[in-house]
């Protein structure tokens, strides 16, 4: 199958959350009970393991494009989708050692449930905060990308139900291309400060889902240069080997001496 | 009453010609920060919302890194005990090494959020995660000293020949090899996450949780009644090992270790670095011939490595929820001064 890919724009964003309940209602995801987290219209909050779809609503004292503000305090008001971001290289998977977690036929990473233990290692090695584990089940959740849907030739749930085609699912060269077509036609309309997050000089190799922001990546919480953790096993791995000869050495003298 | 709803319309016309002139309200009770009337943001992250996930392990894991510590480094000075002649404390560290292995898998397996799937650990071998290389560590651990205590037993029963010997020695090797990988993948395990404190200090990491097994492996023989000069010398340099960690910690000052610094855990982390550190090594130095101190050294050194081990878990998890710590290792020339 072709490897396929999101991409999620934040200029189209309406803030309707139509990507959330989609999400959670071809999901069966469970409910995250009602909270009031006073952060503009978001009661979301995050990623985890009941939301594999967020929506972010973020006010920012700057304009939007070209628009004229007549007044001195510029302001904008943004919103945007966050998904799994399915690594080309993946914390998660490579972190995961019963392999339940694995790469799809589409490219996508996959958490294949009746494998996993709930052993908690790919929550700490994600780079981005996606996966979690759910406490009343024991393992791991996280987007399956509609992989179901996928096989059957649909779009995942969230991209169907996108009012605006904020969320663009397709083909990921495809999806690269029309992200460089956007950016460019927002710089030429006086967005100068939109960008495509799709982090590929990193260890982490580029995304499957990818976005058209506006500013900073850390306004959006999505770290500015995220690297895959397996990056650090030769030195962690190092310093371990120099360690654990010092004991032995330790040993040795305590029993000559 | 009229007088009052006076006062409040007065209140309103204010409140509205505020609006109009500035585009926003102030004033607390008002307008929530940042909703619902839409207030500028700080850019430095999302509402100082978590990026990452804090760590779902319970309290098993850490006493598990405890237990393998001690296991693991104890099975060293069993090889160590047997190498220089000294039968009994072979025998005591082989049970010492033994009994870890025991108890370890029941904690790894609580912990899980299936339990009954704990074999699929078991279902592929992965070097690039930790967590697999530690699970198979385990296994051929556990298998080691289970042959080593088993034909030592056997040759203390008098069934001992040449054969059951020669096992016992590979057996005891292989304990060793195995003992040492138990005792530092743990650290590993932890410094290969996104967490940034685990990530930031993973070259740091091995030497604390060896010192820290090591360093109690020798106590426990010796609360078991083998104060020996061999243990006394390895805790004292455990324990100076313990003391410059704990110093590193304070000196370096870096924002990614605030965690082990500052708050609550901060002091843990500081309570298990003195009791393994300074307070042992004081003990051991200055009262070396008193036999009740040697003891209060072995204990305060145990009490500190495990605090120890609960404070690093801990400080993780204050990390996963700090967003600045995370983007300032990405961006280190940030402005960071808008954080919350």
């Amino acid at each position: 199958m072709a490897i396929s890919a999101f991409l999620t724009d934040a200029t189209v964003c309406i803030g309707c959350k139509a990507c959330e309940v989609a999400c959670k209602e071809w999901n069966h995801i469970p409910a995250d009970g009602f909270t009031f987290t006073g952060n503009s219209y978001d009661n979301t909050g995050s990623l985890g393991a009941s939301t594999w779809r967020h929506v972010m609503f973020l006010e920012q004292p700057a304009q939007l494009g070209s628009q004229i503000t007549g007044t001195e305090d510029p302001f904008r008001w943004l919103f945007l989708s966050d998904v799994c971001k399915h690594c080309e290289n993946a914390g998660c998977l490579e972190a995961c050692p019963t392999g339940a977690i694995v790469r799809t036929d589409v490219g996508s990473v996959f958490v294949q449930p009746d494998v996993c233990n709930g052993c908690g290692y790919c929550v700490v090695s994600c780079p981005f905060g996606v996966v979690d584990k759910n406490h009343e089940v024991g393992t791991a959740f996280k987007c399956t990308f509609c992989y179901d849907r996928q096989r059957e030739g649909l779009k995942p749930a969230c991209a169907k139900a996108c009012p605006t085609e904020s969320i663009r699912f397709g083909e990921i060269n495809d999806l690269r291309e029309r992200a460089q077509l956007r950016i460019q036609e927002l710089q030429q309309r006086g967005y100068t400060d939109a960008r495509i997050y799709d982090p590929k000089e990193s260890s982490v190799g580029g995304t499957h889902a990818m976005f058209v922001i506006l500013g900073q990546p850390e306004a959006y919480n999505f770290p500015p240069a995220p690297e895959v953790p397996t990056i650090h096993l030769k030195s962690a791995w190092s310093a371990a080997l120099i360690s654990a000869a010092m004991v032995f050495l330790v040993v040795c003298l305590a029993f000559v001496l | 009453m009229a007088e009052k709803t006076q006062a409040t319309e007065a209140q309103l016309d204010a409140l509205r010609e505020e609006a109009a002139r500035t585009g926003k309200v102030q004033g607390p009770g008002i307008v929530p920060v940042s909703s619902p009337f839409p207030q500028p943001a700080s850019a430095s992250s999302y509402n100082g919302h978590p990026v990452l996930k804090p760590p779902t392990w319970t309290w098993q894991i850490p006493l598990y890194f405890f237990v393998g510590g001690v296991a693991g480094t104890s099975a060293v000075i069993a090889l160590l005990a047997h190498l220089t002649g000294n039968a009994e404390l072979t025998r005591a560290a082989l049970w010492v090494s033994f009994a870890g292995a025991l108890i370890a898998p029941p904690l790894l397996i609580a912990d899980l959020g299936r339990p009954a799937r704990f074999l699929n650990m078991l279902r592929v071998f992965k070097l690039q995660s930790a967590m697999s290389v530690g699970a198979w560590t385990l296994v051929a651990f556990s298998s080691a000293v289970g042959l080593a205590v088993v034909c030592r037993e056997l040759i203390l029963a008098g069934y001992g020949n040449g054969f059951v010997l020669l096992i016992e020695w590979v057996a005891e090797v292989l304990g060793a090899a195995s003992g040492l990988i138990l005792a530092s993948y743990t650290a590993v395990l932890l410094g290969v996450t996104a967490i940034p404190v685990w990530s930031e200090n993973r070259t740091l990491l091995p030497a604390v949780f060896l010192a820290g097994g090591l360093g109690s492996a020798a106590p426990v023989l010796e609360l078991l009644g083998f104060r020996l000069p061999a243990t006394h010398l390895i805790g004292i340099v455990a324990s100076t090992v313990e003391t410059i960690l704990a110093i590193t910690i304070e000196v370096r000052g870096r924002y990614v270790d605030r965690p082990l610094r500052e708050g609550t855990v901060g002091w843990v982390t500081r309570a298990g670095g003195v009791l393994a550190g300074p307070v042992s090594l004081l003990l051991r130095i200055f009262w070396a011939q008193n036999s009740g101190a040697r003891q209060a050294a072995a204990l305060c050194f145990i009490a500190g490595a495990l605090i120890t081990r609960y404070a690093w878990i801990a400080a993780g998890r204050v990390s996963s929820r700090d967003p600045q710590a995370l983007f300032q290792i990405q961006r280190p020339d940030g402005d960071l001064t808008a954080s919350r």
